[in-house]
């Protein structure tokens, strides 16, 4: 069974905070799923399918649940790190296909700059009983020197450059000054992304993502129900996912699981690469985009550097125009999780709600993609392909 | 030249594990292989990852290996290597590079296992130039 046109995406929500001193954890989620109901036209009492990750307070599903007044037939806590919420999309089309649920209801949210938590060079252990934890938390392993070694492993094999990564920085600055929402809004050279300071060789400090406190949220319904509401229809095609890990010391940097989640999807929605109009690539450094690019089949293995370079990501002017809000480059990475804002550009663009200044003309098919984890060693891929009725 | 090292904390230690530390601790690198596949692996598990057998046995492994990759934190204090070190014996596997000039390191250069003590546990391998 195909999920091509079981289920819609009805309503999506992006939290307008980037820091909430003023606001719990709970509370980031229900003003987000309040946000994401508003905007498909429903309200909490159509809800009976519930979707969150680990960045949900408690028990997740269940204090969620509890905390908003739900009433569930379908809960699912799926938990693929960043990737966990375009996952969900697939996870929630595939319950209303098998009629678990009418209306699928998907949050997310964060609080690391209120919290003081130290994101990205910090070294996280996950606890005692992690069983990689031992052979892994004492050398210092964090999040950015994990990626650095792929992109290290990327520039060794390939031939990619610190000034092609920096096109990537460069493209998504280009969309988020657009964007009175984003962080950072200032428009910034490859010259500025390769003088920045190196955090973790080769990586440098415009090469990472930026740390947001916010959420988001996403409403999934049946083609009927979609059909009643007054939003522009937003059809999923396809999805795929995949979880990569180090194959117990068969460690291989240079792809990661979207060479399995990419094809999966494609072949689902029945679309190739040249039919996607409009890409939202996970973003939490520069490398993470080349190489998802390249396992997802836009480019070849190898050739990303080349790829991304000269603008070819910018709207309106390359080939292949990406995360036009911004992405977690500059505009959000609410909770240190990308893949949900990643899922509502996807949607604003085939909706023609994207600002004027990056909208993509005849945006019939979209891609967002998650990568969630250490990137090439221990992660979730998700894919997920969208589309106009 | 050789930067201030970092501190190590201990390695969290389990039952299933304890031997591989227990060696560290003799100044010897233990891999897993299976009796089953052939293969070894790394982080040593009862059961082979790749075959699922749980004819699994310690084997001692050379100490040396090649560079897979690295990277330098240098937003840390002191800064540190972290690297993947591909073993003579096949698995790759996490650690840190020490006692070494971090701007002559190269992927593909031949590294030997020294083990480097820990805050209060037991020593953790880790390599050096060899
Ligand atoms: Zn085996």
């Amino acid at each position: 069974m195909s999920l091509r046109g079981k289920a819609y995406v009805a309503g999506v929500f992006e939290h307008p905070t980037r820091k909430a001193d003023d606001k719990s954890l709970a509370q980031l989620h229900a003003e987000s799923a309040a946000g994401a109901l508003a905007d498909a036209g429903l309200t909490k009492n159509d809800v009976d399918g519930y979707f969150c990750a680990g960045d949900a307070p408690g028990l997740g599903g269940l204090s969620m649940a509890d905390y908003m007044g739900l009433k569930l037939r379908h809960v699912d806590t799926t938990e693929t790190g960043g990737s966990s919420y375009v996952i969900h999309v697939a996870h929630a089309a595939q319950a209303i296909a098998m009629g678990k649920c009418d209306v699928a209801l998907i949050t997310l949210a964060g609080r690391p700059r209120a919290e003081g938590m130290a994101t990205g060079t910090a070294p996280r252990n996950y606890g005692v009983t992690t069983p990689d934890v031992p052979f892994e938390f004492p050398y210092g392993p964090t999040v950015v020197n994990q990626y650095a070694m792929a992109a290290m492993r990327h520039m060794h094999e390939f031939g990619t450059t610190g000034a092609q990564l920096a096109w990537i920085k460069v493209a998504a600055s280009h969309h988020a000054q657009h964007n009175e929402r984003a962080l950072l809004r200032e428009v910034v050279t490859v010259d500025d992304v390769v003088n920045s300071p190196v955090i973790a060789d080769p990586l440098h400090r415009l090469d990472c993502c930026v740390i947001t406190d916010g959420g988001g949220a996403i409403v999934v319904v049946k083609p009927e129900i979609a059909k009643r509401l007054k939003r522009p229809p937003v059809k999923v095609l396809g999805a795929g996912e995949a979880v990569k890990h180090q194959r117990g010391g068969k460690i291989d940097l240079t792809y990661t699981g979207a060479v399995w989640s990419g094809p999966a999807a494609f072949a689902e929605a029945g679309v190739t690469p040249a039919d996607v109009k409009y890409v939202s690539i996970y973003d939490s450094f520069t490398i993470t985009v080349l190489v998802t690019l390249e396992d997802l089949g836009f480019c070849a293995k190898g050739q990303g550097g080349k790829f991304v370079s000269d603008g070819a990501l910018i709207s309106g002017v390359g080939r292949l125009p990406f995360n036009t809000d911004g992405g977690g480059l500059c505009n959000n990475h609410p909770g240190n999780r990308g893949g949900l804002t990643k899922v509502v550009e996807a949607v604003r663009q085939l909706r023609g709600e994207a600002h004027p200044r990056v909208q993509v003309k005849n945006c019939d098919v979209t891609l967002a993609h998650g990568t969630g984890g250490s990137l090439a060693t221990r992660h979730g891929s998700a894919t997920l392909i969208m589309g106009r009725d | 030249m050789a930067a201030a090292a970092r501190t190590i904390p201990a390695p969290p230690t389990n039952v299933e594990v304890q031997p591989f530390f227990d060696a560290a601790a003799a100044g010897r690198l233990v891999v897993k292989r299976c009796l089953a596949c052939g293969e070894s692996h790394h982080y040593p598990r009862t059961m082979c990852p790749h075959c699922g057998s749980d004819r699994t046995e310690w084997k001692d492994a050379s100490g040396r290996g090649t560079i897979y990759s690295y990277s330098v934190l240098r937003r840390a204090t002191p800064p540190y290597a972290i690297a993947y070190v591909t073993l003579e014996e096949g698995p790759t596997m996490m650690t840190n590079l020490v006692d070494c000039d971090f701007d002559a390191l190269r992927i593909g250069q031949a590294v030997r296992v020294v083990f480097t003590p820990t805050d209060g546990g037991p020593p953790v391998p880790t390599f050096t130039p060899a």
